[in-house]
């Protein structure tokens, strides 16, 4: 018993000194901004870059500018690592809160970037990139997603949309054209199913956000507006829903069943695609790849996702890379030099042959279109206008607590009607706006 | 000096040399289990998120704001409910196959026994990711042998159906997979339990006329309540707890989020979303409600006059 409390006073006293030392939950240190860190001008500048399925041609082109960034800044080794995608959320928090295991210039998805910039990991590369002539190619549209409340934080090392596949042998066979509307792309995938039920009409799934965000767009709806320094979710008035819902159309049963596609994501529509198990999906410039590797390869072209007006082009969403450069790097004029080499025109180039990359600057796009005409289709998408979304770190929670894939997922399985649904989703995404 | 005083010198200088020895062993608890706790409860009265914590925002005391927004929430009420119900049907039926499987051990010859183990040991060596997996390969909708069976005996409804996308079908789905995976743990300490019971025990209840139903009942089972109740315990933990099993069967919580117990919630919700004050009020509320459960368990052993050894 005396034992017993004996121990219990040690534990208070330890639990005691505990409190006494710090009251509040542990904090990294700030990191320091560009005015009172140093700025080397050698040492081992410290890359990061996205590890990918296939690497290797990647890696051959980094190592081709970090070979040519070396030679001509003498005293500079450049470290590149890879990391892995999906423990990048991990790698990330981790490197602004420990700023010396960071990196000095590091590769990251857009969706991302003001995630990170609200948490002070990226310096703002505003007047770096003012003085570089080739940043005035870059396409408008996609250089507004390397920005947050105007400032520009990273500069577009790739970009990638998104455009409707379809097989052709199929469309032959049934005597059908590429849809020309988003209405006429409902229909058509409904007389598919019908005349070959073996067969998903598209396959799109309810956890492809990126699937339904053009339809959303294309209906004249957005995410959400600006309300002075605060966002107001948009996706429940009227244009958003009808376009949220027309999405919804294609996860029946008569198109691709709910039963099947409530859960699909991105990948697995596009893998059903190259399976041969549907007649067109929603697939990016990136996913082509993975189709030519499955039965479908050979049979299969690719148009614009048809907007609401007939012949018109569905806004897509400009996904992509950005290169940026960390706020607490210790040598800032020589990371800046690096992304401006790795982001230039001359290795984008190197990373389209080598990866199928899409680049960031107009005219370079158009130059891949010419002599790649599987690229047509996505650059007339770049073409006719690309949207994001919020640019707000908010938006990363929205992600993360899959609030519209939850959304389209109750309209798809009738749990909810497309107003509750989008009623419930404004709420959650303003919920996440407001912390 | 009298005898009295020499026994508290005596008991005092015990005391001490027993906190002596003891002291290492609780330094390491504090500083692997009271640290982080601290900090649990701590951060879960703060508002802090990825800003806070690299230091791009300052901290602010909120006091109880996370738990209110929780209470607040009915996502969370239907979480915390299917999560007591699911995790309660997997430790019935942990606790049913281990034991039933445990008592088979006990009654059949070294090799089938033998065979019975080393499928037990495999399901309980495999990683619960790549258990998950192979489950969901069995029960693909499209290329499942689940389904094929199934369409090859003759019931042609079960082709191209999905075991996950109805809410039930997909909980009882992953209880399966649980339950295989941890039953093995309850089977290999009941049939030590059901061996360490003296043969003499059980013969002299035969003497007596015991038929086996009475022998069982009267007998092993008493002799192996404290097991019982430590698997028990075990499984309740475990059970309340999981994670991966939900995560990669129901793809995140399944459809619309109706698949969601609360570590997932917790990740999806708090963690995954850079909410860490919420995520630690909800791993405030999951350690409560795990405490009051085992409590109130181990008093109910008590009450019947059992002690856990």
């Amino acid at each position: 018993m005396r034992v017993g409390r004996g121990l219990v006073g040690a534990v208070a006293a330890v639990l005691g000194a505990a409190v006494a030392v710090g009251c509040a939950p542990v904090q990294s240190k700030p990191v320091g901004g560009a005015a009172n860190s140093p700025d080397h001008a050698t040492g081992t500048l410290r890359v990061w870059l996205f590890d990918e399925a296939n690497r290797a041609p990647k890696e051959a082109v980094v190592r081709e500018a970090a070979a040519e960034f070396e030679s001509a800044h003498p005293g500079v080794r450049v470290d590149v690592q890879y990391v892995q995608v999906d423990s990048r959320a991990e790698r990330f928090k981790a490197a602004f809160n420990d700023p010396r295991s960071a990196p000095d210039v590091a590769e990251f998805g857009n969706t991302d970037l003001a995630g990170y910039v609200a948490a002070g990991g990226f310096a703002d590369l505003g007047a770096d990139l003012a003085s570089w002539t080739e940043a005035r190619d870059l396409t408008p549209s996609v250089l507004d997603t390397a920005r947050v409340d105007g400032k520009t934080y990273a500069t577009p090392w790739y970009v990638g949309v998104r455009a409707l596949y379809y097989r052709t042998d199929v469309f032959e066979e049934l005597g059908l054209r590429p849809p020309r509307s988003a209405a006429e792309l409902v229909e058509t995938a409904r007389r598919i199913r019908e005349r070959r039920p073996d067969l998903y009409g598209i396959s799109v799934g309810g956890k492809y956000t990126y699937a339904m965000l053009p339809f959303l767009w294309s209906a004249g709806g957005d995410l959400a507006r600006r309300d002075g320094a605060n966002w107001v979710s948009t996706v429940d008035q009227e244009p958003a829903r009808a376009g949220i819902s027309r999405y919804a159309e294609l996860l029946r049963d008569d198109v691709c069943p709910p039963a099947q596609c409530a859960q699909m994501t991105g990948s697995s529509s596009v893998q059903a695609f190259a399976a041969g198990k549907a007649a067109m999906t929603v697939g990016g410039d990136f996913n082509r790849k993975a189709v030519d590797a499955g039965v479908a390869a050979g049979k299969y072209a690719v148009v614009p996702l048809p907007g609401e007006r007939e012949g018109s082009v569905a806004p897509a969403f400009a996904g992509g890379n950005l290169l940026g450069v960390l706020r607490g790097t210790e040598r800032r004029t020589l990371a800046v030099a690096f992304t401006k080499l790795l982001a230039g025109k001359k290795y984008q180039r190197k990373m389209f042959e080598a990866m199928g990359n899409l680049p960031t600057f107009t005219d370079l796009q158009r130059e891949v279109a010419e002599g790649q005409p599987f690229q047509r289709p996505f650059v007339d998408t770049l073409a006719a206008g690309t949207r994001f979304v919020p640019a707000t770190p908010a938006w990363a929670k929205i992600d993360a607590q899959a609030v519209l894939p939850t959304a389209v997922q109750e309209i798809a399985t009738g749990a909810k009607t497309a107003p509750e649904a989008t009623r419930a989703a404004a709420e959650r995404m303003n919920a996440a706006f407001r912390s | 000096m009298s005898a009295g005083d020499g026994m508290t010198t005596t008991r005092r200088g015990d005391a001490l040399a027993a906190a002596r020895y003891l002291a290492p062993a609780a330094l390491v608890l504090v500083g692997l289990l009271g640290y982080p706790m601290y900090q649990l409860v701590l951060i879960s009265f703060y508002d802090y998120g990825q800003e806070q914590a690299s230091a791009g925002a300052p901290l602010t005391f909120i006091g109880f704001d996370n738990y209110q927004r929780l209470f607040s929430e009915p996502q969370f009420w239907g979480v915390l409910g299917q999560t007591v119900a699911f995790a309660a049907a997997c430790v019935a039926g942990t606790l049913l196959v281990g034991g039933a499987l445990a008592v088979l051990a006990s009654r059949v010859r070294a090799v089938p026994r033998t065979l019975l183990f080393l499928a037990a040991l495999g399901a309980w060596a495999t990683p619960a990711v790549a258990g998950s997996t192979v489950w969901l390969f069995l029960f693909d909708a499209d290329l499942g042998l689940v389904n094929e069976v199934l369409v090859g005996l003759g019931i042609h409804d079960m082709a191209g159906y999905s075991w996950t996308y109805d809410k039930l079908v997909a909980f009882a789905l992953v209880a399966g997979e649980v339950i295989w995976c941890s039953f093995p743990f309850v089977m290999v300490t009941l049939y030590a339990g059901i061996r360490a019971i003296p043969a003499e025990v059980l013969e002299a209840a035969t003497l007596d006329g015991a038929s086996t139903w009475r022998a069982t009942r009267s007998v092993v089972l008493p002799l192996l309540r404290p097991l019982i109740a430590v698997a028990t315990i075990q499984s309740i933990i475990w059970d309340f707890k999981l994670f991966t099993q939900i995560y990669v069967m129901t793809g995140g919580g399944g459809v619309a989020g109706q698949n969601l117990v609360l570590n997932v919630y917790a990740y999806q919700q708090a963690f995954a979303a850079s909410d860490y004050g919420l995520g630690s009020a909800i791993g405030v509320v999951m350690t409560v409600v795990l405490l009051v459960v085992t409590l109130f368990y181990l008093r109910a052993l008590r009450r019947r006059g059992e002690e856990l050894a």
